[in-house]
């Protein structure tokens, strides 16, 4: 039997999509039996108050979570999201709920091993609902009480070597796509590297220094799956320099037909023979693509790596070899001042895990001494940049600057030109000036 | 409910205290055949909806089998998912950025095999458990954040959104018919910790109503100085007001100045904005990531509000389909949402979506407000 009523939420069982509904019902369902004797160590019945708190937001159309408190793990200052129900007295399973972050394995692969032991933790200690995954990345479990918190802990970092993720004004929980596990396209070992800066940046991570919240995320290349572009504070994008390979008797199967373009992602719709013109040639952004006489000519040169050609003819085209990353700064949704992408800070860098990605780590380094030094409370990088010009951001990362790094020269013509830069500096002899120019 | 003890000892702390370790290398965590051909892959094909082949430059083939998911699961769910993959897989599985969770396969036969054993799942209320899908130009699962289920701030809920969202394109998550992938987001307020900002189609809570003061407390809970500073306009300043003949410290709002996004609450409980009437949601389309032929974009705002109507959300479901099936039904191949938009001008796309065009569209917020009003004479009638 059901603890709550909650018809609004029994609708959302029906319909093909997975329903959460149903899963947490099952849940309470099986918590209630407990058939293998868990020793729950929060309340038995949460799932149960889960839903009944949710159906009461469903009817009145508010949220029914306190803010969060300060609560977290001895030493760190983030990692753990206080939460707090505000009916407490209607849905005491749910009274305090606090989630706890767990730094997740990056590409977010898994062996059932320690999924399952992870889990166990969960049924234990937490609510048994779990978020997979949170927006930055980690693995979200959802719902425990404090006195839980250092024996979570305590578990995850001794029995799972695994460690908590980031929260607050400190750096998140980096996350990077799939990479060179299984994409062809990944121009660097995304993975790895994002790997190699999470653990280098623990302290970072875990004890709140920064004014606000920064974000680092891996892309191995230009599609963007994780989406570093407009998501991160630093976002790691792979590129190459040479020229894409081709392979023309994979181009002539393209063209025959023999070969799905796009890897048979239009597969549902009947769009028509493949035309290579039309499909490829013609929606290359640089025009740098030609089709003569049954060879695919390429102008390496002009080419902007956009990806479009390389994602249609998989077979027949090839990233290059020359490869590195190119740094962005600056991205973040809307809040405070609107939403940024990401600007251009490096073009390239090579990604060089012999020194241990030395090159890459002077950069974050000095971006953020910059940011602490000038950023305001709760001001994200993005913000400083737009306040004191994305020179001194360049100049404090000690990035040389580029044309690369603008979509167009300046608009307006006021400069901020130093002393240094005029003949002469700014010092000037008024009785000299007097001399040529009377009163 | 006795207290179990994993070893942790309150009164030292820091005996036997482990910390910055970090998470796990992914290295232990690859299936064989993905650990064998690491960084030498091929090509990739998508050979039915959901199931994609990536042959490695050994010859070798991995065959993927992705299926959606709720992204809020149970222990019981997860270990059920564990069940498939030790039976299926290899006691492997990886979830994608976008919440799928993805079975690796080395034979072809196994992973249709498995895509019709994930498809036949289903919970006791109907629905599916595992359906596959999510690949190629179609509709793939939608990253969304918390809602009513966990969040102090949200406008409105994130999963009963997200579910009735896909269950209504849900064809498209199966078929891969549409010009270009098309990726929905969520999120619950304009904190955006789902950053929909740059998503082909956004789902965005959104609250209309300045803060309550709650004056008797909110000295007690809050620093005023970081309320006032928090508020991006300017809108919230100190203040004392006299209840019950008795004075309090507190802030004054200037309401017009409000554009709600509950910056201040954040930083102070004691103002909260929830509410019933004022909350809802907004549509943004039109961005993307991907620097595909075109460069990335923002989102931008197409309806500006439609009201909370748990648990189906039927005007917000409506308005998603309709620009959905507009767009695949006009735009060209590879074309995104945005791009086919900026092509035939925005003025067609409210005009074929039939979205009316109302002066909450047109953008009054700073300086990059002047970079999206017209100035030239190259528009439509
Ligand atoms: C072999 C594997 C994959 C390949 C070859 C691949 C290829 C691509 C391509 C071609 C694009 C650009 C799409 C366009 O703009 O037309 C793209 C974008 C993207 N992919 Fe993947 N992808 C792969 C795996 C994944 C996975 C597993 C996910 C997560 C579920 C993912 C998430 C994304 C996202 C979020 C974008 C950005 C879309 C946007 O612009 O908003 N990709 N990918
Ligand atoms: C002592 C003589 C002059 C003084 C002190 C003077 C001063 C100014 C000032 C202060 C402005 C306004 C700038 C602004 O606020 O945008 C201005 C604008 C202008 N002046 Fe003069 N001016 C003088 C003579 C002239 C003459 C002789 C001409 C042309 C024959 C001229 C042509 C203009 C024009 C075209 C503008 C408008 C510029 C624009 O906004 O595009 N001025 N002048
Ligand atoms: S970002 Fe590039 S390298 Fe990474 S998974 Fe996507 S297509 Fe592959
Ligand atoms: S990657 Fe893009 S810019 Fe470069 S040749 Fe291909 S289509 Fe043109
Ligand atoms: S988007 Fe807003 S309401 Fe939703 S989870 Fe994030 S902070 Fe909470
Ligand atoms: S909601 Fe935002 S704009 Fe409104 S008073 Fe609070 S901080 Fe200021």
């Amino acid at each position: 039997m059901a603890k709550h009523k909650t018809p609004l939420l029994d609708q959302l069982e029906s319909g093909p999509w997975p329903s959460f509904v149903s899963d947490i019902k099952q849940e309470a369902a099986a918590r209630a039996k407990n058939e293998k004797g868990v020793q729950y160590q929060v309340a038995v019945d949460c799932p149960d108050d889960l839903l009944g708190v949710l159906e009461m937001s469903f009817t009145d159309g508010e949220t029914h979570w306190k803010h969060g408190g300060i609560v977290g793990v001895f030493g760190y200052g983030g990692g753990v999201i206080g939460r707090y129900c505000d009916q407490p007295q209607m849905f005491p399973g749910v009274a305090h709920f606090h989630t706890v972050r767990v730094a997740q394995p990056n590409g977010k692969w898994y062996s059932t091993e320690f999924l399952r032991s992870l889990m166990d933790i969960w049924d234990l200690r937490g609510s048994g609902l779990t978020n997979l995954h949170g927006a930055t990345g980690d693995i979200v479990l959802l719902g425990t009480s404090t006195p839980q918190l250092e024996e979570i802990f305590w578990e995850l970092t001794h029995n799972l070597n695994v460690d908590l993720g980031g929260s607050g004004s400190n750096l998140r929980t980096p996350a990077s796509c799939m990479g060179m596990s299984r994409c062809q396209y990944a121009c660097y070992d995304a993975q790895e590297l994002c790997y190699n800066l999470t653990q280098e940046y623990q302290d970072e991570l875990h004890r709140p220094a920064f004014p606000y919240k920064f974000k680092f995320k891996f892309d191995g290349c230009p599609n963007g799956c994780v989406a570093a572009i407009a998501r991160s504070d630093l976002g790691f994008l792979g590129t190459f320099k040479d020229p894409i390979k081709i392979n023309q008797e994979a181009v002539a199967a393209y063209v025959g037909g023999e070969i799905a373009p796009n890897a048979g992602a239009h597969a549902g719709r009947d769009w028509g023979k493949f035309d290579i013109q039309k499909e490829v040639v013609d929606l290359c952004p640089s025009k740098c693509i030609s089709y003569e006489g049954g060879k695919l000519i390429m102008d390496h040169k002009e080419c902007v790596r956009c990806m479009h050609c390389i994602n249609t003819m998989p077979q027949a085209l090839r990233i290059g070899d020359d490869r590195g990353v190119s740094i962005f700064c600056g991205a973040k949704a809307p809040i405070l001042d609107g939403p940024q992408m990401g600007s251009l800070l490096v073009p390239f860098v090579e990604v060089n895990k012999d020194d241990d990605y030395q090159a890459i780590k002077d950069i974050v380094e000095a971006v953020w001494d910059w940011w602490m030094e000038e950023g305001k409370n709760r001001e994200r990088i993005g913000e400083t940049m737009k306040r004191l010009g994305f020179a001194a951001l360049a100049e404090a990362a000690g990035v040389p600057i580029d044309a690369r790094q603008v979509q167009e020269p300046r608009h307006n013509p006021y400069i901020f030109w130093k002393a240094e830069d005029v003949e002469g500096g700014w010092e000037r002899d008024l009785a000299e000036f007097r001399k040529r120019h009377q009163r | 409910m006795a207290f179990i003890s994993s070893g942790y000892n309150p009164d030292k702390p820091m005996e036997g205290r482990i910390s910055d370790i970090g998470p796990r290398h992914f290295g232990e965590f690859l299936p064989p055949v993905i650990a064998k051909n690491f960084g030498k892959w091929d090509y990739h094909e998508i050979l039915e909806p959901g199931v994609l082949c990536h042959t490695a430059l050994s010859g070798d083939k991995a065959y993927t089998v992705r299926c959606g998911s709720a992204r809020l699961m149970t222990v019981t769910h997860v270990r059920e998912i564990c069940d498939i993959a030790d039976k299926y897989a290899g006691g492997h599985l990886r979830f994608t950025t976008r919440n799928n969770i993805e079975f690796i396969v080395e034979d072809k036969q196994a992973a249709l095999d498995l895509k019709a054993f994930l498809n036949n799942q289903k919970f006791p209320g109907g629905s599916m458990k595992f359906p596959v899908g999510g690949t190629g130009a179609g509709v793939t699962n939608i990253v969304h954040t918390q809602g009513w289920i966990h969040c102090h701030t949200p406008a409105t809920d994130a999963s009963g959104t997200v579910k009735a969202t896909m269950d209504v394109v849900f064809d498209d998550f199966q078929n891969m018919k549409l010009p270009a992938p098309v990726r929905i987001s969520m999120a619950c307020c304009l904190n955006m910790c789902g950053a929909v900002h740059c998503s082909d189609i956004a789902i965005l809570g959104i609250h209309r109503k300045p803060p309550l003061i709650d004056h008797e407390y909110l000295d007690n809970l809050c620093e005023i100085p970081l309320a006032v500073a928090s508020c991006p306009t300017g809108a919230v300043r100190p203040s004392k007001v006299e209840l019950n003949g008795k004075t309090y410290k507190t802030v004054a709002i200037k309401e017009e100045r409000c554009m709600f996004c509950g910056n201040c609450y954040t930083m102070c409980p004691s103002l909260p904005l929830s509410d019933g009437e004022g909350d809802g949601i907004a549509i943004m389309v039109g961005g993307k990531i991907s620097n595909r032929v075109t460069k990335p974009a923002f989102s931008k705002v197409v309806v500006p509000y439609i009201p909370n109507e748990p648990p189906r959300w039927p005007t917000m479901t409506k308005v998603i389909k309709k620009i959905l099936d507009t767009y695949a039904a006009d735009a060209n191949k590879y074309e995104r949402l945005g791009d086919w938009a900026n092509r035939i001008g925005w003025e067609r796309f409210f005009e074929k979506c039939e979205l009316e065009f109302t002066a909450h569209l047109i953008d009054d917020f700073r300086d990059p407000a002047y970079y999206t009003w017209r100035q030239t004479t190259q528009f439509k009638w």
